[in-house]
């Protein structure tokens, strides 16, 4: 069979499979729409949490931007993983013996006032949309690349599944097929690192193989022999950084700070059913995703490296096929500047402006002719770091079945963690804006059938953003990340151990936190770019950082305006009080 | 909340959550400081003077950036579950105590 029916096979066979988990699961009331009946094991939640946490930018991106910045990338590494100790620590639990069904419901409650609830649901949808947006760009990718369809429509293919099992099973649909995509998405990821780690080094163990030596007789370990052929093509060393430590550090906070905040991420611990649980649940989760979080840069190395070796000095008539398969996707482009046929591979954007313009016409060699001005340095190509990945199993020459499993892999991260935030937006809507707020006198059938119509406008929300894609998948995620810090996660921790904190200071804090946040990255990213260097910055503090100051702004904001106005009343004291405990909570006995 | 299950109106369960409370602070600010040590400390801010030692083939501040720093969190979340489950129990807070009439004040919360 070629590659590609493999991949028809593979993708085709694992939607089924979450269409199946979806009609054994639908949803019967509003509890199991929101939070899967609050029966979830800890270990069956931990592994939901993994899958819906692991989205097209862990999958698809995260090696490939490692792969390309080395030691800088390890911010993705440390960020995406050091959040969950805080949830574990500072959150998760007290959410939990809280028990309703949203955060916004929290922070609601517990800052006794429906403006709050409001303004935690506008912080809501926006980082969900952000972060939505990334994960239908990942989703046209594989389709493009592996299905051979049109990003289109793979988009609505991939959102006609997700409507199957979000808008009919809720949260308990999603959680069960999110078990279900874990599986595939871990199994796609690990067997061609094994493979490759193997090959490579000998070593079957990827988290060891790339500090192991090379099998090529140089008796070099896979990271010096990477640094120094980088070096040699007038990169920087592999293993050394080149953003500032002030950068790296509020880069790495503003992500550790936003996974604790992410709205999709905390409704999860809503649904196991017991403190102790929630705790536990966190641990399992933060395992199950390590195992692709410590795989990970072993791949953006072995990539990085194999990538140089087939590519630099490679005539392009001698290019492998997947270097032409990915040059039809647009995301591989080579501009032959010196004539000579062969593709020099080096440092500096080979292209004016970077991303590749094709005309429709083919060069002497074969190649997709470019628009794009030739820059001034010696690099010939262009190379899309969200292909990494995908590529890989390609360019190291695996077997079509491991490259049609990654396709299905891909797919599976995107869907899992598209639908879990589509959740969130639905129940943000119909339990906090409709039920909650607007239209009180609905009862649980209607609010239900709410649920259900606001999944399914999102979902096509969300497909559109799929069709329409914004630029990188992990940087577009990266900031819904600065959002989350910035505005949720500050309220939540001051709503837990501080007492004193009330709705003024709250709100105050979220609004600040929120506005700067967004007007930072608006303006470097969009308005400004050109403006976009470390000597602009605040601090040298980049657009993807920036969060971490609009969390301390959050923070100030909300301390200050709390100690100048009026305590708390009395039983929102008392409700601080009785979330501190485990006992006495609302449980559930039975997983 | 219902007077069957809050009995935190006497003086005596008062002080005792008090005292499990700042129990878990202690624990918590323990973790976090490991948590923020193998991160920003050795994964950051001193990676780059780690990097002259090296274990199994990687520079050391490289391998707790990009390896360490992950295994570490992992050990902190669930040494954290572990002992706060034997500070419930110490503290009679456990999460299984009052199981009956958590259940009725579940029914009554989901009505």
């Amino acid at each position: 069979m070629t590659t590609q029916a493999l991949s028809y096979l593979f993708v085709g066979a694992s939607f089924a499979l979450y269409i199946g988990i979806a009609i054994w699961s639908r949803a019967s009331s509003t509890r199991d729409f929101y939070v899967a009946g609050g029966g979830v094991h800890p270990v069956v939640n931990g592994m939901a949490t993994a899958a819906d946490w692991m989205s097209a930018a862990s999958f698809i991106s995260m090696a490939g931007i490692i792969a390309f910045t080395g030691r800088d990338g390890s911010v993705y590494l440390m960020g995406w993983t050091g959040g969950y100790v805080l949830l574990a620590l500072l959150l998760a639990p007290y959410l939990r013996k809280f028990g309703r069904f949203t955060v916004p419901d929290f922070i609601g409650e517990r800052y006794y006032s429906q403006a709050a609830r409001i303004v935690a649901v506008i912080c809501l949808i926006f980082i969900s949309f952000t972060y939505v947006a990334g994960q239908m760009r990942g989703v046209g990718i594989v389709f493009s690349r592996f299905l051979e369809v049109e990003v289109g429509t793979g988009v609505v293919i991939g959102m006609a599944v997700v409507f199957m099992y979000a808008v009919l099973g809720g949260m308990k649909g999603i959680t069960y097929t999110q078990v279900a995509q874990y599986c595939v998405l871990i199994f796609a990821y690990m067997v061609p690192a094994i493979f490759i780690s193997i090959m490579v080094t000998g070593n079957p163990v990827p988290q060891l193989g790339f500090g192991s030596e090379i099998n090529d007789g140089s008796g070099l370990s896979v990271l010096q022999k990477l640094d120094k052929i980088l070096l040699d093509l007038g990169f920087n060393e592999y293993t050394a950084g080149s953003k500032s430590t002030i950068d790296i550090f509020a880069i790495t906070a503003a992500l550790m700070f936003g996974t604790a905040g992410l709205p999709h991420v905390l409704v999860r611990f809503f649904t196991v059913p017991r403190v102790s649980d929630a705790r536990l649940s966190a641990g399992y989760a933060l395992v199950f995703i390590a195992i692709l979080y410590t795989t990970a840069p072993a791949v953006a190395s072995f990539a990085r490296l194999n990538l140089v070796d087939t590519v630099h000095d490679t005539a392009y008539s001698d290019a492998p096929d997947w270097f032409s398969n990915w040059e039809n996707t647009g995301l591989v482009a080579w501009q032959d500047k010196n004539k000579d046929g062969v593709m020099q591979y080096g440092a500096g954007a080979a292209l004016y402006p970077d991303k590749p313009a094709f005309t429709d016409a083919r060069g002497i060699h074969g190649e997709r002719l470019l628009s794009n001005v030739a820059t001034s340095n010696d690099n010939e190509v262009y190379i899309d770091r969200d292909i990494m990945v995908l590529a890989n199993p390609e360019i190291a020459s695996l077997p079509g079945w491991v490259i049609a499993l990654v396709a299905a892999g891909g797919v599976a991260a995107a869907l899992s963690t598209a639908a879990g935030l589509l959740l969130v937006i639905s129940s943000a809507v119909s339990h906090d804006l409709l039920k909650q707020t607007l239209m009180p006198q609905i009862n649980e059938k209607q609010e239900l059938l709410f649920a259900r119509a606001a999944a399914a406008v999102a979902v096509c929300v969300a497909g559109l953003f799929g069709i329409y894609p914004p630029g990188f998948v992990a940087q577009v995620v990266a900031f819904a990340f600065g959002l989350a810090a910035a505005s949720l996660f500050p309220a939540l921790l001051l709503g837990i151990f501080s007492k004193r904190t009330n709705k003024q200071g709250a709100i105050a804090g979220m609004l600040a936190g929120l506005v700067f946040t967004f007007a930072y990255i608006v303006h470097f990213k969009f308005i400004a770019p050109t403006l976009n260097t470390a000597d602009h910055w605040l601090w040298g503090i980049s657009p993807e950082g920036i969060g971490a100051i609009g969390m301390l702004l959050n923070f100030t904001v909300a301390l200050t305006v709390s100690h100048l106005s009026e305590e708390p009343p009395e039983s929102v004291q008392k409700l601080v009080d009785n979330i501190r405990i485990p006992s006495g909570g609302k449980a559930n006995r039975d997983y | 909340m219902n007077n069957k299950i809050d009995n935190s109106n006497t003086a005596e369960t008062t002080k005792q959550h008090q005292n499990y409370w700042r129990a878990n602070l202690r624990l918590m600010a323990k973790l976090l400081l490991i948590w923020f040590s193998v991160s920003f400390g050795l994964g950051i801010v001193m990676a780059d003077w780690l990097d002259q030692f090296s274990i199994a083939g990687f520079k050391l501040g490289f391998w707790f950036a990009q390896q360490g720093a992950i295994y570490v969190f992992v050990l902190l979340i669930f040494v954290y579950a572990w002992q706060m489950k034997i500070l419930d129990r110490q503290y009679g807070v456990d999460d299984k105590a009052n199981q009956l009439a958590e259940d009725e004040s579940f029914k009554r919360l989901d009505s």
